[in-house]
């Protein structure tokens, strides 16, 4: 095959390809952080005695995680208007991939509070706390310290998730690429500059987890 | 004159079906070619030569810093600039298949690597060769132990191959955008489209769990 790599338009167009990882980022983080606040609150519904609140938390868990994401993120921007709620294409994506993350991590806050032994908070409720107390001030911060691992790998496939934010014309890091690849018929070269942005980014985002888990680490 | 939906599903139904069936084979096809790669992904980050294993480690690490939908425009895009012209559906296809194979690998890397040495050495000292020992001893539990997350991974493989649609892959969303099209039932159409795919992938789960049910060890 006489295919041969030429970086130059890849290159001319490396600012398109940043601006658009910085915007895959963003939305990341604004999402996972939303998520978060959602899925500690699925998990403390999951945890809790009342048969309602286990089963509304359940019924979420269970069909966002059943639903495949781009079928959400094509619901809330062309269909959600139907029903009168009109939102502009970043805000649409930012509520799904927030829902979406807050399903899957309020499994992993699940699976982190049940590690939580008992005594912590009969403890709290001894020296008189609150239940909301108890929560916020114990055994929350307990949990989030145990669950790092596994809220580095959400992070992560999160992070990869935004790229289907291209399906509604978000200038994200995929959409950027895909622009560049159409315009210069660079193919190749697009798609391996791309993937590896991306594969940089994770390793990233993996190495700074750790370095918080170790610096957050109990004593032991 | 206007439709009612019920109407409007009604001409459609053909083509939700078709939708329904090219999404369950761009899925099996998938999962199957995915998963056997997947073994000798395993295979190869367990019992590999340092070289090899430096290279499947690379192979894997990449594939799953990837998001699925740059796997799929890639394999698209390339292959066809390649001078291999697969065509949306094979591309498409492989591109799964690729990203099965590297979470299968590393199932299978976790579940033979959880496995007690003493189980290694036991079928030694019973004069077992390691490809006896590997069929009859190791493969087995890990087997079971894969159970679980390869489940998790079919599921995955459904759901992704709605990024299929994107490359022009005509499976269950691509048609229902294009019924939507027709009839700017959004609302009605995608949450028909949600639900078949809740059908599809709860059903996994819970044929998922009746295996495992099925498979377990008696304790």
């Amino acid at each position: 095959m006489g295919y041969t790599l030429n970086f130059a338009a890849v290159w001319r167009n490396f600012d398109f390809l940043l601006s658009g990882l910085a915007l895959s980022l963003g939305l990341a983080v604004v999402s996972i952080l939303i998520g978060a606040v959602i899925g500690l609150f699925a998990a403390f519904a999951l945890t809790s005695k009342n048969r309602y609140a286990i089963a509304s938390a359940q019924l979420y868990v269970t069909v966002i995680r059943n639903l495949p994401i781009l079928v959400l993120v094509l619901f809330a921007y062309f269909a959600m208007p139907q029903m009168g709620v009109r939102l502009d294409k970043m805000e649409s994506f930012v509520l799904v991939l927030s829902l979406y993350s807050g399903a899957y991590l309020a499994e992993v806050f699940r699976a982190g509070l049940l590690s939580i032994p008992k005594g912590l908070t009969e403890a709290g409720l001894a020296i008189g706390l609150t239940g909301m107390q108890i929560r916020s001030s114990i055994i929350a911060p307990l949990m989030l310290r145990n669950v790092l691992p596994s809220l580095s790998s959400t992070t992560i496939s999160l992070f990869k998730d935004t790229s289907l934010a291209a399906a509604i014309a978000v200038p994200e890091l995929t959409f950027a690429a895909r622009k560049i690849n159409v315009e210069s018929f660079r193919v190749v070269e697009t798609w391996m500059v791309t993937s590896g942005l991306y594969v940089a980014t994770c390793f990233l985002i993996a190495a700074s987890m750790r370095f918080v888990e170790g610096r957050l680490a109990l004593p032991r | 004159m206007s439709y009612t939906f019920l109407e409007q599903f009604w001409i459609a139904r053909y083509v939700i079906m078709n939708g329904l069936g090219m999404t369950v084979s761009i899925s099996l096809l998938a999962i199957l070619a995915g998963s056997i790669l997947g073994v000798f992904v395993g295979l190869a980050l367990v019992y590999g030569g340092a070289v090899l294993r430096l290279t499947v480690r690379a192979y894997t690490d990449v594939i799953r810093g990837t998001p699925v939908l740059v796997l799929v425009l890639a394999s698209y895009y390339v292959s066809s600039a390649a001078g291999v012209d697969l065509g949306p559906f094979s591309a498409g296809v492989l591109a799964l298949a690729i990203f099965c194979s590297s979470h299968v690998g590393e199932i299978v890397r976790g579940a033979l690597q959880a496995i007690p040495k003493g189980q290694t050495e036991a079928a030694k000292a019973i004069g077992l060769t390691f490809t006896q020992t590997f069929t009859s001893v190791l493969w087995p539990q890990a087997m079971r132990q894969c159970l679980p997350s390869w489940v998790n991974t079919a599921a995955e493989m459904v759901k992704a191959s709605t990024l299929l649609s994107v490359i022009g892959v005509a499976e269950l969303l691509l048609r229902t955008q294009e019924i939507i099209s027709r009839n700017f039932m959004s609302l009605q159409f995608y949450f028909l489209a949600g639900a078949l795919y809740f059908i599809v992938n709860y059903g996994i789960e819970h044929f998922g769990k009746y295996v495992e049910r099925k498979t377990a060890l008696p304790s």
